[in-house]
């Protein structure tokens, strides 16, 4: 699914990955877990093609192609979703102006037609049950004025709605309390199948109970430096992130 | 004045001198005594340059350098125009009155049904049918020594058009006032409203103004607008036309005790527009809500002056412009307001947003606020930018192309003035327009539909 060989990336001039290899196959779930400003949302925001970040060595082959080549829509078509750690407010586009825009660019890069207007509501009433997100949200303007639990959810059911084939999570647990983690915990879970894949970008275990890895990873200094199984995350809620600072691992 | 000034000025005022038996002949003594006031003061100030300070961003020299062509006498109309000219706004149910450079056209009456007392007529005809109500409004807001432009307007006027609204009569549909520009020569149209809204009335204008020909037009309107106690007005000018208008727009406005006002201007195309508003709060608790949106590309230029008085206490204006400017395209905002020493427990909030599509694009901005009073609170604000670029990440994120991402964003930005439209359907028609304009799709009218033919006309 994802190959990432040697990624080294830069902004403006301050490196920030240097060197990262992963591999991401169909139907695993991987968490990076990481201290602050160890590179973890640049990691996403780089696999997403943000251009501000500047790659200056290595490769991320996406099905086996290289996605360098492809700019952010393309990526997504290709069926890689960011779920952001801190989502836009679009005062004046509607949710569903922007979803159906999405779904229809979607449909025409896989050469299906677009949604009629009726097949289009009914996909985001199936949607919006699916991932427990509350109705009214979706008849606003996209993310305006809503709390953080609302901005994540509505994240959740971006994913939903445009079913990619690899979702990166990153810190989609923080400023959640128990109830709405919960409910995004799930809707990631239900969303779940055997073909797609999931990296879930967390500065903590918590996130973990709900959403659970088959690999974990430690993020640092812009380098992995540690992969195990879920187990890995227990230990390092236990003994804290200076246990990796200080290189005792 | 430079000597180009000058010499501009003389050749209006030479326009004035062999045209004036026309002039007064047409209109009562007091406009002709208002006429003569205004035409002094043009004689002396002249075409305002960037050296006068309301003026600093627009150079109307230029402009009325041009020769045109100004009829001094009603132009016969060799086509029906209500059946020439469908406004084909869906749902929008208005009380429809058209014009053609700038004068009334007769058969407006026909087929208007207005409430009881209403008057809504030719402003050259009301000045003799109904004097009294002329002559206590008329030329008092929009002074004939002033603002050379108005004076010029007061000088050379002779039609446009007249509402009155008697005392607790509501309007129940817009008023949809339609301008249409039509000729075989380049052509200056001098416009004069006056409209009158008694105790407790309500009335909802929207000025179309549109040019079906090609040819170089250079419009010159002046509004005046007595909005009296607890009445409400709607003001809405959709300034659609192309790339050889200029159009010159000043709206004066007073308010009495307890009413309320919304102008909103919508400049969407016209190669020079220059619009001034000017709202005199002049009695307790009145409420001004002073909107507008401009989009240009190309060389357009659009500039927007507001004037808002705050001359009572308790009064609340709020005012918001924002604009798109694409290709080199230039735009000036210039926002005054004053709070005057009386005018305690003032309320009075300023916004001019810009958003700068390209690096040849130009806006200046100036607020300008004068205080003279203590318990008040004013804010102003201005800012020229870019798209925001994490939300166009986010957007494309998502799998939406840039332009369309660019385009949704656009969209977003105008629509927080398009939804301050109080009138159904109005805003829906509008928002469709504005992102056909954004689109670039814009050499028909979507927004109305005729079939007069378009000239070409000779310089």
């Amino acid at each position: 699914m994802l190959s990432i060989k040697n990624l080294h990336a830069s902004i403006d001039g301050k490196k920030i990955l240097n060197g990262i290899n992963l591999e991401v196959k169909p139907g695993e779930v991987h968490a990076i877990m990481g201290p602050n400003g160890s590179g973890k949302s640049t990691l996403a925001s780089v696999l997403a093609g943000r251009e501000i970040f500047n790659v200056t060595e290595g490769e991320i082959l996406f099905h086996g192609k290289s996605i360098f080549d492809l700019n952010p829509e393309e990526r997504a078509k290709e069926g890689l979703f960011l779920s952001f750690q801190y989502p836009i407010e679009i005062p004046g586009v509607s949710m569903v102006n922007f979803m159906r825009t999405a779904v229809n660019e979607h449909r025409k890069y896989q050469n299906l037609k677009p949604l009629s207007a009726q097949d289009f509501l009914k996909l985001m009433r199936d949607k919006k049950k699916l991932v427990d997100i509350d109705s009214r949200l979706t008849n606003r303007s996209v993310n305006e004025g809503f709390s953080g639990g609302e901005k994540k959810k509505n994240e959740i059911f971006q994913m939903a709605m445009l079913e990619p084939k690899l979702s990166i999570l990153d810190e989609t647990d923080s400023g959640l309390d128990i109830d709405a983690l919960r409910v995004v915990a799930n809707g990631v879970n239900k969303l779940k199948t055997k073909d797609n894949s999931t990296i879930v970008i967390t500065h903590y275990q918590r996130l973990l109970d709900y959403i659970v890895p088959d690999v974990v990873h430690i993020l640092y200094n812009g380098k992995i430096v540690k992969t195990g199984g879920k187990d890995l995350a227990l230990v390092l809620e236990d003994k804290g992130y200076d246990w990796i600072k200080n290189g005792n691992y | 004045m430079s000597n180009k000034a000058n010499k501009t000025t003389d050749k209006l005022v030479a326009l004035y001198e062999d045209n004036k038996a026309d002039l007064f002949e047409n209109s009562s003594d007091f406009i002709n005594q208002e006429r003569k006031i205004a035409i002094d003061y043009f004689k002396k100030t002249g075409i305002p340059t960037t050296k006068n300070e309301s003026y600093k961003y627009t150079d109307l020299e230029p402009v009325f350098a041009n020769g045109y062509t100004k009829f001094f006498e009603r132009q016969k109309f060799n086509v029906e125009l209500n059946k020439a000219f469908q406004c084909q706004v869906p749902n929008l149910d208005t009380y429809t009155v058209l014009f053609s450079n700038g004068w009334f056209y007769e058969k407006n009456s026909e087929y208007n049904s207005l409430p009881k007392g209403v008057i809504l007529q030719s402003f050259q005809k009301a000045s003799k049918e109904h004097p009294e109500l002329v002559e206590k409004y008329y030329s008092k807001i929009a002074k004939p020594n002033d603002d050379s432009i108005v004076s010029l307007n007061t000088a050379l006027s002779q039609d446009g058009f007249f509402l009155y609204v008697p005392k607790n009569t509501i309007i129940d549909k817009p008023i949809q006032v339609i301008n249409l520009l039509r000729s075989e020569k380049d052509l200056m149209v001098t416009q004069r409203n006056l409209v009158v809204l008694d105790e407790n009335s309500s009335a909802k204008l929207i000025i179309c103004d549109h040019a079906l020909s090609i040819c170089r037009f250079l419009t010159n309107t002046v509004t005046e607008v007595n909005v009296g106690e607890n009445a409400i007005f709607d003001y809405y000018n959709l300034q659609k036309q192309h790339n050889l208008t200029t159009q010159l727009s000043s709206v004066f406005i007073r308010q009495k005790k307890n009413s309320n006002v919304l102008t909103n201007t919508l400049s969407l195309h016209g190669k020079l527009i220059r619009n001034n508003v000017s709202i005199l709060l002049d009695d307790e608790g009145c409420e001004s809500n002073v909107f507008g949106l401009f989009l240009a590309d190309k060389d357009q230029h659009i500039d927007n002056y507001t004037f808002i008085d705050h001359a009572k206490p308790n009064c609340h204006s709020n005012e918001l412009y924002k604009g798109i400017l694409d290709d080199e395209a230039t735009g000036g905002f210039n926002g005054k307001i004053i709070v005057r020493q009386d005018a305690q427990k003032t309320e009075a909030l300023q916004s001019n947003k810009n958003i700068l599509l390209t690096d040849n694009a130009e806006m200046n901005t100036k607020p300008q606020l004068e205080i003279y009073a203590d318990d008040v609170k004013c804010s102003h604000g201005a800012t020229i930018g870019q798209i925001d670029e994490d939300a166009l990440f986010y957007l494309r994120s998502r799998g939406i192309n840039e332009k369309e991402a660019r385009m949704m964003l656009m969209y977003a930005f105008a629509h927080e003035i398009l939804k301050k439209i109080r009138v159904d359907s109005l805003d829906v028609q509008l928002i469709d327009l504005v992102e056909s304009r954004l689109r670039g799709e814009f050499s028909k009218c979507d927004f109305c539909n005729y079939n007069v033919k378009a000239a070409n006309c000779p310089k």
